[in-house]
């Protein structure tokens, strides 16, 4: 290959159309990605959607219960949508347990879909974590550490994409003002959560809660941030409608260009 | 001195006046307690102690050991009856010696019973109960006693003695024993041997003598004034019977069989010549269940790993040809290895399904074999399966068959994570039948199959327990706190949904009588969203004292 590329500066046309083809036999072969469905975010991910065989790391925008509940909520939504056929099941592998099931069901991990392992320590999550990626008949694996070096989670991902089932390694603060994901890693994808005010409702009550969501860092793409409606009852998140006096504007004026 | 005359400075017996003479109890109760010699000193025995492991209750029918002892023996005080409800009837199925002296029998309403005896103890009976304790004596007869035993009706059984009393030294001498142990064990008996099970059977119930033996063929003679109702006789027969005028067993001897049959039913006939002989009637056996084993001897003792791995797969090839040809599945094995010094190591694994698949398997001991300490050699190595259940073939969905997206079986998994972290550390968590949130889950096996919970909003994250806000500022009775500090920290609420209102169980403490939590689920200013409760609805004071509480957080 260098030799044909040193030929001339710039690449065939042939030659990219058959590095194209290797890496789309690449990606059917690893599975479709998994969108959100939400066009302002597929379109900005790599892989148009989370890829269904590797290593994802999420944490929490700050240390408070708050935001680990959002983040806690967002990992378990995207893991219904990876186990959303009858009869696939979803491991959460975590040291302290928690978790209050009722809560997971509402954003579509029933207690059928969902079956938890507890470690005594972070070396054992990541143990479970990766013979459960291993064995390859899980929906999605969830695995709760505190630490997680640069060896374990290329373990995680070699072993994600052997057994064809993606990861999502939700790291908990360890300190107050430390983000856990200052430390290096080979993820996919590595996001952060944070609760976010939901709109005023025009009567008394809660709205749907609102999350801002960043992408810290991903595979051949770029960072971005946004701010999303909460999961749904099956894990789908949402676009917040925007204030009417500015999505109506722009609308008008590309029409009028055009 | 010691014995073999070896000293050690420092030696009990090398100390200054040790043991002079067996001390006297005054003196010893003279002495403060930390002085006193011990009882070994005294060189006397403590009190035997109950074997710590005799009392345990074995297996239920696996081994065929002894029935559990009854916890206590019973002494009859009070007269005791047992009853057993039919319909709107209660019938005494059974009373004690005090109660039989009494006058009550079996059969009689128990309300009659009462009505005699003020001070009656009176019981429900167990007939389930009755019959498990029969089929594991039965079982225990069939491991020590004879091979082939059943159990006879609702209270007796029936061994064939055929060839096997020689080895108690004759008959008499079996039926003593057999008497011992049952009364050690809580029971009284009556035993009859005879050349027919049909005459044994009357003989034990009605002959009236503890200990009745027949010399060969004199059945019929035996028989001669018992009851009829000793024949083992349908209802019906015996009720023709007793119209007839018929009503000891010698009655019908001298009966043409035509119009017996005809009067009182073939079976009544068989009856009678099964008891005389004249109709052979087999014992059908309990066959006692035997554990799935599988061993291999050999030939030089083994020590590296790859050797004790080959043997282990090939006793798992054995022990899962065993299994399919009984048409079991594997939930526990134990791997036993004789090592060349007589110590025996064992091994234990389990599966959270019932399982025959080889590989597996081998992989679930693989993960095990690192436990195995060789030292100078294993010579010999057992498996065995002491919890096996039924597997068969079962059916899939046709769909299945068709598509090939079939949902994955993870039951391997489980047991591969359970080899890993222990049994306990998988579980799922199922619903309970509680509104109170705290109850509404529990723990059960990986495995389970649960159900949902009701849809009411909940938290993603439970606190471990309720935290107590400070300085809460709310309207009473039904709305939201409008500011609260939870760990120091003040929160103003902007939105609030709520109240949800729960009510303790008041079947479970007095406590939870009146009790009510009012659930709010509010947004702070930054977006946090909490699930408080207050104790008490805001009317009524008993309800609780008006505290709030942070119990959990939405995403």
């Amino acid at each position: 290959m260098p030799a044909e590329f040193a030929l001339s500066d710039r690449p065939h046309a042939e030659q990219l159309a058959v590095l194209r083809t290797q890496i789309a036999a690449a990606q059917a072969e690893r599975g479709p990605a998994l969108a959100f469905g939400i066009d302002a975010l597929d379109s900005r991910l790599a892989d148009h959607g989370l890829d269904g065989a590797g290593l994802h790391e999420l944490a929490a925008a700050s240390s408070t219960l708050n935001d680990d509940a959002a983040a806690t909520l967002f990992a378990a939504g995207i893991a219904a949508r990876f186990a959303n056929k009858p009869g696939f099941t979803i491991l959460w592998a975590l040291t302290r347990f928690d978790l209050y099931a009722p809560g997971l069901e509402q954003v579509g991990l029933g207690p059928d879909r969902i079956f938890y392992a507890q470690g005594r320590k972070d070396a054992e999550v990541l143990a479970m974590a990766e013979d459960g990626l291993r064995d390859g008949s899980l929906a999605c694996v969830v695995a709760e550490v505190k630490a997680a070096d640069q060896t374990a989670t290329r373990r995680l991902q070699l072993a994600a994409s052997d057994g064809k089932t993606p990861i999502l390694l939700y790291r908990r603060h360890r300190s107050r003002d430390r983000c856990p994901l200052e430390q290096p890693s080979s993820a996919m994808t590595r996001w952060r959560i944070g609760c976010a005010p939901s709109t005023r409702l025009p009567y008394a009550g809660v709205g749907r809660e609102r999350w801002s969501i960043e992408l810290v860092r991903q595979r051949s793409g770029n960072p971005f941030s946004l701010e999303v409606e909460a999961c749904d009852d099956t894990g789908r998140l949402a676009l917040p409608a925007a204030a009417l006096h500015r999505a109506v504007a722009p609308v008008r004026a590309l029409h009028q260009a055009a | 001195m010691p014995k073999g005359g070896g000293w050690r400075p420092g030696a009990r017996g090398a100390r200054d006046g040790a043991l002079p003479a067996k001390p006297t109890q005054t003196e010893i109760d003279a002495l403060p307690a930390h002085q006193r010699p011990t009882s070994r000193e005294l060189s006397r025995r403590s009190e035997s102690a109950e074997h710590p492991f005799r009392a345990m209750r074995p297996d239920e029918g696996m081994s065929g050991s002894a029935p559990a002892r009854l916890h206590t023996f019973p002494v009859w005080t009070r007269p005791t009856i047992l009853i057993e409800r039919t319909g709107q009837k209660e019938i005494v199925t059974a009373a004690c010696p005090v109660a039989l002296d009494l006058g009550l029998r079996p059969g009689m309403a128990a309300a009659h019973a009462r009505a005699l005896v003020p001070d009656l103890d009176v019981r429900e009976a167990d007939p389930k109960a009755d019959r498990a304790l029969l089929d594991r004596l039965a079982l225990h007869a069939v491991g020590y006693w004879t091979p082939i035993a059943s159990v006879a009706d609702s209270d007796g059984l029936w061994l064939d003695l055929s060839g096997t009393t020689h080895l108690f030294g004759g008959e008499e001498r079996f039926c003593r024993r057999l008497l011992r142990f049952l009364r050690r064990v809580g029971f009284t008996a009556t035993i009859a041997i005879a050349g027919t099970p049909g005459a044994a059977h009357a003989l034990a119930r009605y002959g009236g003598a503890a200990i009745t033996i027949l010399p060969p063929g004199a059945e019929s003679e035996a028989m001669v004034d018992l009851p009829l109702a000793a024949l083992r006789l349908a209802p019906e027969a015996l009720t023709a019977a007793s119209r007839f005028g018929l009503e000891r067993v010698g009655d019908l001897y001298p009966m043409p069989r035509g119009p017996l049959a005809k009067r009182l039913g073939l079976s009544t006939v068989t009856r009678l010549d099964q008891a005389r002989g004249a109709v052979a009637e087999p014992i059908v056996p309990v066959i006692p269940f035997e554990v799935p084993r599988v061993e291999r001897r050999l030939l030089e003792p083994i020590g590296t790993a790859e050797a004790i791995t080959q043997v282990i797969g090939d006793l798992i090839d054995d022990m899962v040809t065993l299994l399919q040809a009984r048409g079991l599945g594997l939930r526990a094995a134990v791997l036993s290895c004789l090592r060349v010094d007589g110590q025996e190591q064992r091994i234990g694994f389990g599966t959270a399904r019932a399982t025959r698949n080889a590989t597996h398997l081998k992989r679930l001991a693989a993960m095990r074999v690192e436990t195995i300490e060789p030292d100078l050699g294993i010579e010999a190595m057992a498996l065995t399966a002491p919890r096996v259940e039924e597997l068969h073939a079962a059916m899939i969905a046709a769909a299945d068959l068709a598509g090939g997206d079939r949902a994955p079986d993870i039951a391997p998994l489980v047991d591969q994570l359970a080899g890993r972290v222990g049994e306990d550390a998988l579980f799922r968590i199922v619903p309970r039948e509680s509104d109170v949130p705290e109850r509404a889950v529990r723990r059960a096996p990986a495995l389970a199959t649960p159900t949902g919970w009701p849809r009411w909003k909940r938290p993603v994250r439970l606190l471990k327990r309720p935290e107590l806000l400070a300085s809460v500022v709310a309207l009473l009775p039904d709305h939201p706190p409008r500011r609260f500090v939870w760990r120091g920290r003040p929160y103003r609420v902007v939105a609030g949904d709520g109240p949800e209102r729960i009510h303790g169980e008041w079947w479970r403490s007095r406590r939870e009588m009146w009790a009510v939590r009012d659930y709010f689920r509010v947004e702070a200013e930054g977006g946090e969203r909490f699930w408080l409760f207050r104790r008490g609805d805001g009317v009524e004071a008993p309800t609780g004292d008006l505290s709030w509480y942070m119990h959990g957080l939405f995403g």
